[in-house]
């Protein structure tokens, strides 16, 4: 009987959880099929590049030992985890807006680039006010920044798709200048890479006490309120409902008095500074300077966790878990087994592919579904 | 009845208000670039800039062209003024856009005069720099006119580059160029059907299956390349097609160097875009390809197979995709580096929208890039004082003002973007 209702409780958070796709297949079923599909063709594309079974076999170990298989593994996947659930925030809160985002790249360069800049600018300050400023100005500089693109949409029409991709690129640039500039570059360095962040701004790591090396810090905390925050703003205020109206329905939006120019600034803005917090959490709280290409891609990463998680947060959070965890246990399987990682790429996309379109799914697997897949295309 | 007509005349005077406010941004920015074009490059510059126009060894040796900087920057600011001005305060509509594309070209023979001052320059190899930069740019751009032109929004045209250039280095390098070029086209020409199966079969959101094709492509040709080159470096080592000069025509000075004397990837995409555009737009098929992107209900209901129309010209617009991408590897380096297009494709989207999803708008618009990305280049050996990082990004910022500026006025096909449902 509990165990009825529970069941229900789970149907109707999933129901929330992707509007429009009320099937619970669609929210559990599919995604574990994609993953499973997408671990196959990752051992298919292994195999194709002459990688021999048991190799295969003993890199899949290492994966999964490498993110679950002991403290410093899940460790190292919680870290991981960490900036790809916050900047998967913000694009989450992005696609429900009806705005596809794909410049968490950048805003994560831009808000990494702030908050270490304020790190060493002001380093007399207590921990408790420096670390919150720190934070602050990284979100505030991937805000702007994302608002840039926020301003073009609305402003001018121009697409975030386009706009967001070159500030990716603008923003590379412009930390190779920045990381030059005689006030951010190390002393004594010829290389673009810049000074420390004091030890009191960096955000306390966790475990430490058990072994130095685990490197999981609190910015998990941050991540698991920003979840909550975002969950709130989302369903629970006046401006979410707005934000979500003008992404199912722009034109029944602006009819319903909805002012669209602001809620497209104010959700690139948002959703920037969910990134840029990303950004200065993994600077201050594993990297402690800035390099170029410090963001290693999570902003790309961020897109598919979004995605993954159907745009909702708590979706999110276990997207975000998983790729954390691909993250770690790919580390591990270069090590271990001596496949590159960037074959976590290939599974990654995979897995969206699968996630995005489930009439594919349903073709592959049809007999992990109720109903036949010739009536699912209605 | 009544109603009708007065919303239609409320979003007509909506559309006139935002119209206004457009030219008065544009005639705010032209003012704007006056100034700086007035304080910066005007009082920054002195001497005279000389562009060369033809190497000595040039059958047809043509005279250095010799500007005298400052004057002629201060002209030009006062004509940027005046445009200016006159947008702000009329208000003209009609011209906002041109002004603006004229605005910006000014401030760009500016800031070039500004940064050769008291030094020579070569204008010729510029501007063959330019075609062949804009090659990648162009095919990208054309690719998406295909698929566009058919409603399927195809943000994957980077990943299909990416393809090409990586089928390109493989098995150029173990057949030779010929067949690493067919087999580039061949994979470009899978990816886009693949890309034609998620959307239209498997009615996948369009944007989110090209962003998926591109991270598939980024992690497969990076795989590969970190799994498999490292240790055999011969397998990405492929022939360079060199560059053909046509007889006569390729001793024209300026004109010559710069389109009859390039490499197949130049003179490929030149034919592709002269065809493309006479099939879109002078044949019977094209007729019904854009009609599918306009109204594929009607489409359909006329007897034209809406499904078969979008697989053949996604396909047909990865093969010219996997075509550019071969350009990274068998036109120019020779090798794979990862990541190589560095965000090529997505520029050639924006060359797309710029050129108006016509063929020859975006091969033009793809040159404004292309001129943009030689410019940097050429200009780093001119030690202007900008730092490098900014000319780098010029290319980039050009095409956001472009894209911000000029959306207004294009319009994509009616059903772009939407999955069709057949009945």
């Amino acid at each position: 009987m509990s165990e009825g209702k529970t069941d229900t409780a789970i149907q109707s958070l999933l129901k929330r959880a992707a509007p429009g796709r009320h099937e619970f297949e669609d929210l559990v079923i599919v995604p574990l099929f994609a993953i499973v599909a997408a671990l196959v063709l990752g051992a298919l594309t292994m195999l194709a590049t002459s990688v021999e079974p048991a190799t295969i076999a003993r890199s899949y170990l290492a994966l999964l030992q490498g993110s679950v298989g002991s403290i410093s593994a899940i460790s190292e996947t919680l870290t991981a985890a960490t900036p790809l659930i916050l900047a998967g925030l913000g694009l989450a809160l992005g696609f429900r807006t009806g705005l596809f985002n794909i410049g968490a790249e950048g805003q994560i360069l831009m808000g990494g680039m702030a908050a270490v800049i304020t790190g060493f600018s002001f380093p007399g300050l207590p921990f408790f006010v420096l670390l919150p400023l720190c934070l602050l100005s990284g979100a505030l500089a991937g805000a702007f920044y994302a608002g840039i693109a926020g301003w073009l949409r609305a402003a001018t029409g121009a697409h975030e798709v386009i706009s967001t991709i070159m500030l990716n690129l603008i923003a590379y640039r412009l930390i190779d200048y920045m990381l030059r500039l005689p006030f951010v570059q190390r002393p004594g360095r010829a290389d673009p890479i810049s000074k420390s962040v004091p030890d009191h701004a960096a955000l306390p790591r966790l475990l430490d006490w058990i072994d130095p090396n685990l490197r999981v810090h609190a910015g998990i905390f941050l991540a698991l309120a920003a979840v909550y925050l975002v969950y709130w703003l989302l369903f629970r205020t006046k401006i979410g409902f707005e934000f979500r109206a003008s992404g199912a329905n722009p034109d029944a939006a602006r009819f319903a008095g909805m002012r669209s120019g602001l809620i497209i600034v104010l959700a690139m803005a948002s959703a920037g500074g969910l990134a840029g917090l990303a950004g200065s959490v993994q600077v201050l709280g594993v990297l402690e300077r800035v390099t170029p290409g410090f963001s290693a891609g999570i902003g790309f990463d961020a897109i598919a966790v979004a995605l993954l998680g159907r745009s909702h947060p708590v979706g999110v959070l276990f997207a975000g878990l998983l790729f954390g965890g691909l993250e770690a246990g790919g580390r591990q399987m270069q090590v271990d087994a001596g496949v590159s990682i960037d074959l976590i790429g290939i599974i990654q996309a995979l897995i969206i592919v699968f996630i995005a379109a489930p009439l594919l799914v349903r073709a592959i697997f049809p007999w992990g579904f109720r109903k036949p897949a010739t009536q699912q295309g209605k | 009845m009544a109603m009708t007509t007065e919303a239609t005349s409320t979003t007509a005077s909506t559309l006139d208000i935002g119209k206004q406010k457009h030219a008065r941004i544009v005639g705010a920015v032209l003012i704007a670039l006056a100034v700086l074009v007035g304080l910066v490059f005007g009082a920054g510059s002195d001497g005279n800039a000389v562009f060369r126009l033809s190497r000595p060894t040039d059958a047809l040796v043509l005279p250095d062209l010799s500007v005298p900087a400052m004057q002629f920057n201060y002209i030009i600011a006062g004509l940027l003024a005046f445009l200016g001005v006159r947008q702000f305060l009329r208000g003209g509509v009609r011209w906002s856009s041109l002004s603006l594309g004229i605005g910006l070209a000014l401030v760009v023979v500016t800031f070039l005069v500004w940064a050769t001052a008291g030094k020579a320059f070569s204008l010729t190899g510029m501007l063959q720099a330019t075609m062949v930069r804009a090659v990648p740019i162009a095919l990208g751009g054309l690719a998406g006119v295909l698929c566009e032109r058919v409603a399927v929004v195809n943000i994957a045209i980077e990943g299909m580059l990416l393809a090409g250039a990586f089928t390109g280095a493989l098995l150029g390098s173990v057949f030779g160029g010929i067949t690493g070029l067919a087999a580039a086209v061949a994979v470009g020409g899978l990816f886009g059907f693949i890309l034609a199966a998620l959307v239209v079969t498997y009615r996948m959101d369009q944007i989110i299956a090209g962003v998926v094709i591109n991270l598939f492509v980024l992690g497969l040709t990076s795989y590969v390349s970190s799994q498999v080159f490292q240790e055999y470096r011969s397998l990405n080592n492929a022939p360079v097609f060199r560059a053909i000069k046509i007889p006569l025509l390729g001793d024209i000075p300026v004109i010559g160097p710069m389109l009859f004397y390039q490499n197949i990837f130049v003179y490929g995409a030149l034919i592709m875009v002269a065809v493309a555009t006479y099939y879109l737009f002078h044949t019977r098929n094209g007729l019904r390809a854009r009609a599918v992107g306009e109204h594929p209900r009607a489409a359909d209901t006329l007897g034209i197979d809406v499904y078969r129309t979008r697989f053949i010209h996604v396909t047909l617009g990865g093969m010219v995709a996997g075509f550019g991408g071969a350009w990274f590897t068998l036109g120019s380096v020779g090798r794979f580096d990862e990541n190589m297009t560095g965000g090529r494709g997505y520029i050639g989207l924006a060359a797309m929208i710029f050129g108006r999803w016509h063929p020859v708008g975006a091969l033009m618009a793809a040159l404004v890039f292309g001129f943009a990305d030689s410019m940097q280049q050429k200009l780093a050996l001119l030690q202007t004082p900008i730092p490098s990082e900014f000319l780098a990004m010029a290319p980039y910022i050009a095409t956001i003002i472009v894209v911000a500026g000029f959306i207004g006025r294009a319009r994509a096909p009616a059903a772009d973007g939407q999955p069709y449902i057949k009945e």
